[in-house]
């Protein structure tokens, strides 16, 4: 059952600064000199790491990929870049490639003339440089597009553009800005194999930017959560979803049923909470203080099981509640429960034998371990 | 895709598609034209009207053909090589008579004497002694006047007999036709147009230079600085427009006149001695300064608007891709500013040549267009046919430089904000 522990283990990385590709230390970032839109931002990126910077809109997320790009200066704090600070350098010195939100393919140029545009500024022989292009092109699979122009592409065809132009140049660090929030679902979830598979090719850096949690669990070696201008958890993707370290992410990173109360006993490894609606439930202390402060418990809805008659006794928390309604999804069954005064604590049950005769006003028993429960900060 | 169905299709009651679907957006469409007729109406009367008349005077030629109808009738089967016979001496005193009744000989005396100078006095004293003149009329006439004497007097009424002429646009060209019939350049000093308009388009192109000079780095502020900011811009950008144009041009006047803001500067500094004061008004300079102040919004609009399209993401990606900053302006930045500069370049220049009030008032005698022409020849001169003649070559060079742009940028691309 101590599944967490292990992944607490994986998460360990090393912290020599020497071996850190880039970091960012203490970096702020303010544009009006009122509010700071980055407070204290610190990341060490290793070498051919995947990392997502995840967050909702107006978090600080796309300012610090900025910053690294060299669009931004930061306010305060240092970026280095293999060791070397990089605040002074301007954006064509540093050698970075960047996938832009909405491409930013250069609409009077070809394909070709967009692939080459990088190699031609570096000065490159003509011949080498038709070989790169059609190296790119081949790495996107795109063969055959070159003499096109962006405008004749598809939108899918254009982030292929887009990903082999930031490419060609064999960047060490690629920068990726929402790169595939234009796309639609099938393409996107397409698009992000294509980039794992790059990734893991050419084992470049790359700093990912999006507010897509999907996006960010599929693709990330780290995820950095973003919220309010602050990191609110650092860490891989199991680790986010199965132990967030508070409400924020608790919520912002999966489907999450929210309870709220108040510490009445602290055991260490476990402890005890009285819900508003005056339940007791058993979890696991996360970011709590002691006994008497308030708290919010995070709990997966796939972690709340059906109780049938015959596992008594398994479960530490065990309530009873009304169900409001059933969602029928194919795979799974989503089903809205009443319950300890909550009117929108969800519970998903797999589309298995038996599972599927729920009906709206029944009356049934959920439990949950005290493992999977988890007391956050309220 | 190889064969049309357009042909084929048919509605269910088996009309063409293509008629049904007329049928259908006909009633919309008649709609539709009477919400613009007030405005399609104006513009016929107002602009359309005006024009074709303007292009039917260069050519129109009725003086001759109409005043000395007898004479020209009699002139039919002369042989052109000595002087015609009393017939026709006797059929232009008749002609005279009758127009001095009318009282209209003046417009025929104008008209024969832009071909050939001495013809005014020529029938005006013929005129005043009509009363007593006794026949044979061919001596009484080369009396009074030696013009009626001479070959080309004959010939001139001759060729001029046709109620349509060419000859105000070889005169708008500094072109006349000779006695024999050949186009021959006027003699240096009456040689006038060509200049003026060689004047008006160099200097109408070194305005629309400076217009983009000036512009390019405003417009590209306009569409990159914060709303606030770029709001603000824009007022400044717009607010000559709420000022009169008479009033912008004298103001260049105040300031840049001998005794001037600008001048009075550059002496109290020291610049300049009061004695050399820059003669900057009344001259090229004041002109050219006076009008890029001017048209300097019809430039910068129309780039503002590419701009305003052209997302920073586009600079980004270059300069991260490697390109240093002038490098990556002129390679992404500048190639899709093209079509406003296209834009607003046409646009100023088309304005510039037939720019009028300006040159006018601060143009002096050097710094006049080939417009301050078509207005001397308007009110002063009264020749109503060359004045026709040069607009209607003026709205040539117009046409064929919007001909030129649309074929290479394409009209479409012509926004306004």
């Amino acid at each position: 059952m101590n599944e967490s522990a292990a992944i607490d283990a994986r998460q360990a990385l090393p912290q020599e600064a020497d071996t850190c590709f880039a970091r960012f230390i203490d970096v702020q970032k303010s544009y009006d000199g009122v509010e700071l839109v980055v407070k204290g931002f610190n990341l060490d990126i290793q070498r051919g790491e995947f990392i997502t910077l995840l967050g909702p809109s107006g978090s600080g997320k796309t300012t610090c990929l900025m910053m690294m790009a060299g669009f931004e200066t930061p306010t305060h704090g240092e970026i280095l870049l293999q060791g070397q600070p990089i605040n002074g350098l301007p954006p064509h010195k540093r050698g970075i490639g960047m996938v832009f939100q909405n491409y930013a393919l250069f609409p009077h140029m070809t394909v070709a003339e967009n692939l080459a545009f990088p190699l031609e500024v570096r000065h490159l022989p003509k011949a080498e440089i038709a070989r790169q292009v059609d190296r790119a092109l081949g790495m996107v699979r795109l063969e055959g597009f070159g003499s096109r122009r962006p405008a004749q592409l598809s939108g899918g065809q254009q982030q292929r553009v887009a990903l082999a132009r930031a490419l060609v140049f064999e960047p060490e660090l690629v920068l990726m800005d929402e790169p595939l929030g234009a796309l639609d679902k099938n393409l996107r979830e397409e698009m992000q194999y294509e980039i794992k598979r790059i990734h893991a090719s050419l084992g470049v850096t790359m700093i990912y930017v999006t507010h897509d949690q999907t996006e960010a669990l599929t693709m990330s070696d780290r995820i950095a959560v973003f919220n309010d201008g602050v990191v609110q958890q650092l860490a891989t993707p199991e680790t986010l979803y199965e132990l967030p370290e508070n409400a924020f992410v608790a919520s912002f990173i999966g489907e999450n049923n929210r309870l709220q109360g108040e510490v009445v006993e602290h055991l260490g490894e476990r402890c005890e909470v009285v819900l508003d609606s005056g339940e007791r439930v058993v979890a696991r202390p996360v970011a709590v203080g002691g006994v008497g402060t308030r708290t919010t418990l995070s709990l997966r809805p796939e972690r709340v099981a059906l109780i049938g008659d015959d596992d008594e006794g398994r479960y530490d928390n065990r309530f009873s509640g009304i169900v409001q309604e059933v969602i029928y999804l194919g795979d799974h069954l989503r089903t809205r429960l009443q319950l300890c005064g909550n009117d929108e604590f969800i519970l998903k049950t797999p589309n298995a034998e038996g599972n599927a005769s729920l009906r709206p006003g029944q009356s049934v028993t959920v439990g949950w371990t005290w493992q999977d429960c988890r007391a956050l900060d309220a | 895709m190889s064969q049309s169905p357009s042909d084929t299709l048919t509605t269910a009651d088996g009309v063409p598609l293509k008629v049904s679907l007329r049928r259908a957006v006909r009633r919309s469409k008649f709609k539709a034209l009477l919400l613009v007729s007030p405005l399609l109406a104006f513009l016929i009367i107002a602009f359309v009207m005006p024009i074709l008349d303007m292009l039917w005077r260069s050519v129109d030629n009725p003086e001759v053909s109409t005043r000395l109808s007898r004479t020209v009738e009699a002139l039919e089967g002369w042989d052109g090589e000595s002087l015609p016979g009393e017939p026709v001496f006797a059929a232009l005193v008749a002609d005279l008579r009758e127009g001095q009744e009318a009282r209209d000989l003046g417009l025929l005396s104008s008209r024969l004497n832009y071909e050939k100078s001495g013809m005014r006095s020529a029938i005006s004293r013929t005129a005043r002694r009509l009363g007593n003149l006794e026949p044979p009329y061919r001596e009484a006439l080369i009396e009074i006047n030696d013009s009626w004497g001479e070959l080309s007097t004959w010939k001139l009424i001759e060729r001029e007999s046709s109620p349509y002429t060419l000859s105000y646009y070889l005169a708008a060209m500094d072109r006349q036709l000779s006695p024999e019939g050949e186009i021959v350049k006027v003699p240096d000093y009456l040689e006038i147009h060509v200049a003026l308009f060689w004047r008006t388009f160099w200097m109408s192109a070194v305005i629309t230079g400076l217009t983009l000079l000036l512009g390019y780095p405003i417009a590209y502020l306009l569409a990159n600085l914060p709303l606030r900011h770029s709001n603000l811009l824009m007022i400044l950008v717009l607010l000559p427009f709420w000022t009169s144009l008479l009033v912008r041009t004298t103001t260049w006047i105040a300031i840049l006149q001998s005794q001037g803001v600008l001048n009075d500067m550059m002496v109290a500094i020291g610049v300049i001695a009061d004695e050399a004061r820059w003669q900057m008004i009344h001259n090229k300079t004041g002109t050219i300064v006076a009008m890029t102040h001017i048209l300097l919004p019809f430039m910068i609009l129309p780039l503002y608007s590419v701009m305003k399209t052209i997302p920073p993401s586009y600079m980004r990606a270059a300069r991260s891709l490697g390109g240093k900053p002038i490098l990556s302006f002129r390679r992404v930045y500048f190639p899709l500013t093209i079509p406003g500069i296209a834009a607003g370049g046409i646009l100023v220049f088309i304005l510039a040549i037939g720019y009028y009030i300006t040159p006018a008032l601060v143009g002096g005698q050097s710094g006049r267009f080939i417009t301050n022409y078509i207005a001397y020849h308007m009110q002063t001169s009264l020749n109503w046919g060359l004045a026709a003649a040069i607009a209607s070559i003026l709205l040539l060079v117009v046409i064929v430089f919007y001909l030129v742009f649309n074929r290479l940028i394409g009209v479409d691309k012509v926004k306004l904000g």
